[in-house]
């Protein structure tokens, strides 16, 4: 009786280098995120546990409403992007003609190369100043509303006008990712809507959004994600006093994590630096639960057998 | 619910690119008309100028008129999405919308023009249609999955169902069984049979025995060569034009002599 031996492949010498240098590749980058992961928990673990000079109630007291502003203006600003973003990608692709579209995408995807302090410039010597009288007008029409409780803000730096520096940041993002999954819709389904009579507006809800659903989730997530973690931006247009306050147009408004480590690191010693650790693993945390929800959310979305 | 379609000195353009040029046909209600001839001729070209769904395709524009029981449907003013709700039409590949059911797919091209529509009448509508494209004892216990989880026939008659649910007064069909293995395709061909006695049908197909069962009458185009525009040659009953053609081109096309 014979035993079968199992033929040994050829080892090609390309095929060996071109596989470590991927498998390197893939390692370091796990090796990076854990190297992170770890200074963060390392170096926060004494501001979580330890008593806190000057602040009542321990660390996660004083992270809370910095939280709560880093999660306010990020949700501010998807607000007012994402139906922006998908206007904009559904008009470049359906409905400006081919000259126009190009020049379009172009102006957009150049936005995405500003940097963050150009942003914040702008935010802080045009923007702020150009919305200020319309807060004014909103804190004494619509003061009723707690978006608009006065008094207003007499500057103009409000959230509300970060949130709309963030928005204006994360645009481009949101618009190119869209635009290239509108433009994977698949021409038998634009088709077949098409022929059952459908007006474009029609075919792009029947074929075109459809399609793209998971994918206009995914980016707005990448979006969310800038925005939480933008700094330099936020932290010079924002005048902020670490309250806690759903109010668009006050004068104190909530500060957000990252604004409040750059603006209070080059001062901090001891165990200051701890604490802005610690608030940078917050937002760590915060960033990988936002990634895991959507994950979740395109997977549930995602219809069995559909594409 | 039938009606006439006649086209009359019908040239089609992309750009400035002659793709058909001349075409004049007349085609019965009530009956089955196919349009043969080899690839790049222009008869898929010719059938979508019928519903107006070549101006999908950016440059495309028409020269002629394409009359629908006497109404010019390229006379000023006449609204293409109009003409697509009246002309109903099926593709080469069968094209189910991914992420709605079997229910929503039929419902799908009514619920453009009637969004009030009861409950009861949607099923009611969803069973004719789906009886009407012989496909309802197959998917009628699951109405609410997705229709691409059906195989590529069922699909294709999933499709017919969608185009006969909003009532056309014509159906095209673009080679519509090229992507179907033997049994489906002769499901559809038994379905058109059963289509004729309410509508219109014209249908391109590259398959001359598929012409030649389906069909009463049949149109061949040709081409002249690389860059030329395509022409409607030969136009008559389909016995006819497989016995006793009058055109050489045609003879040499429908025995298999042509290339």
């Amino acid at each position: 009786m014979t035993t079968a031996v199992q033929p040994v492949a050829k080892q090609r010498l390309a095929d060996v280098v071109f596989k470590t240098v991927s498998t390197t590749a893939g390692v370091l980058i796990l090796i990076a995120l854990a190297g992170v992961a770890i200074f963060l928990v390392a170096q926060a673990v004494p501001a979580i546990i330890g008593p806190l000079p000057g602040i009542d109630g321990g660390f996660f007291a004083w992270v809370w409403p910095l939280t709560f502003g880093t999660i306010w203006s990020a949700f501010l600003a998807m607000v007012m992007a994402v139906p922006v973003a998908v206007g904009i990608a559904l008009f470049i692709t359906h409905f400006a003609p081919r000259r126009l579209a190009q020049g379009l995408g172009y102006v957009v995807d150049l936005l995405a190369a500003i940097p963050s302090v150009i942003y914040g410039l702008w935010g802080i010597t045009v923007l702020a100043p150009f919305m200020q009288p319309a807060y004014t007008w909103l804190t004494q029409n619509l003061g009723w509303l707690p978006l608009f409780a006065p008094p207003a803000s007499g500057t103009g730096r409000t959230i509300l006008t970060a949130s709309i520096v963030l928005a204006v940041m994360v645009l481009p993002i949101i618009t190119a990712l869209c635009r290239e999954i509108f433009l994977q819709t698949p021409r038998l389904n634009e088709e077949a809507a098409l022929a059952l009579g459908a007006t474009r507006w029609e075919m792009i809800q029947m074929a075109v959004l459809p399609h793209g659903r998971s994918g206009i989730i995914a980016s707005s997530i990448l979006g969310l994600g800038r925005a939480l973690g933008e700094t330099m931006a936020v932290a010079m247009v924002l005048s902020s006093s670490g309250i806690i306050s759903f109010a668009l147009t006050a004068q104190q408004n909530p500060s957000t994590i990252a604004a409040n480590i750059a603006l209070r690191f080059p001062e901090a010693h001891g165990i200051t630096v701890n604490m802005l650790i610690g608030s940078g693993l917050v937002l760590f945390a915060i960033t990988l639960l936002v990634n895991g929800i959507s994950r979740w959310i395109i997977a549930r979305t995602t219809v069995k057998g559909g594409r | 619910m039938s009606k006439r379609i006649e086209t009359n000195d019908l040239d089609v353009y992309y750009g400035d690119f002659k793709a058909v040029e001349g075409v004049t046909i007349d085609i019965e209600p009530r009956s089955v008309t196919a349009f043969i001839g080899p690839s790049g001729c222009g008869k898929s070209t010719v059938l979508r100028t019928l519903n107006r769904m070549h101006e999908v395709i950016s440059g495309a524009w028409v020269d002629g008129e394409v009359l629908l029981d006497g109404a010019n449907l390229y006379a000023p003013g006449v609204d293409p999405v109009n003409v697509r709700r009246q002309i109903g039409m099926v593709f080469q590949r069968p094209n189910p919308f991914p992420t709605m059911s079997i229910r929503e797919n039929v419902l799908a091209g009514v619920l453009l023009n009637n969004r009030r529509m009861s409950r009861s009448d949607q099923d009611d509508l969803v069973e004719r249609s789906l009886r009407g494209a012989n496909l309802w004892n197959e998917v009628k216990d699951r109405l609410n999955l997705p229709g691409s989880g059906l195989s590529g026939g069922q699909q294709q008659r999933l499709c017919i169902a969608r185009a006969i649910a909003v009532s056309p007064e014509v159906l095209l069909m673009d080679e519509p069984c090229s992507a179907l293995d033997p049994i489906s395709t002769l499901a559809i061909e038994d379905l058109i049979e059963e289509l004729k006695q309410e509508y219109t049908i014209v249908i391109v197909t590259h398959n001359m025995q598929q012409a030649s069962r389906v069909s009463d009458r049949t149109a061949f185009f040709n081409i002249a060569g690389t860059g030329k525009p395509g022409k409607l040659i030969e136009y008559d009953d389909t016995t006819t034009m497989f016995s006793t053609p009058k055109v050489q081109a045609t003879e040499d096309y429908v025995s298999g002599r042509f290339g």
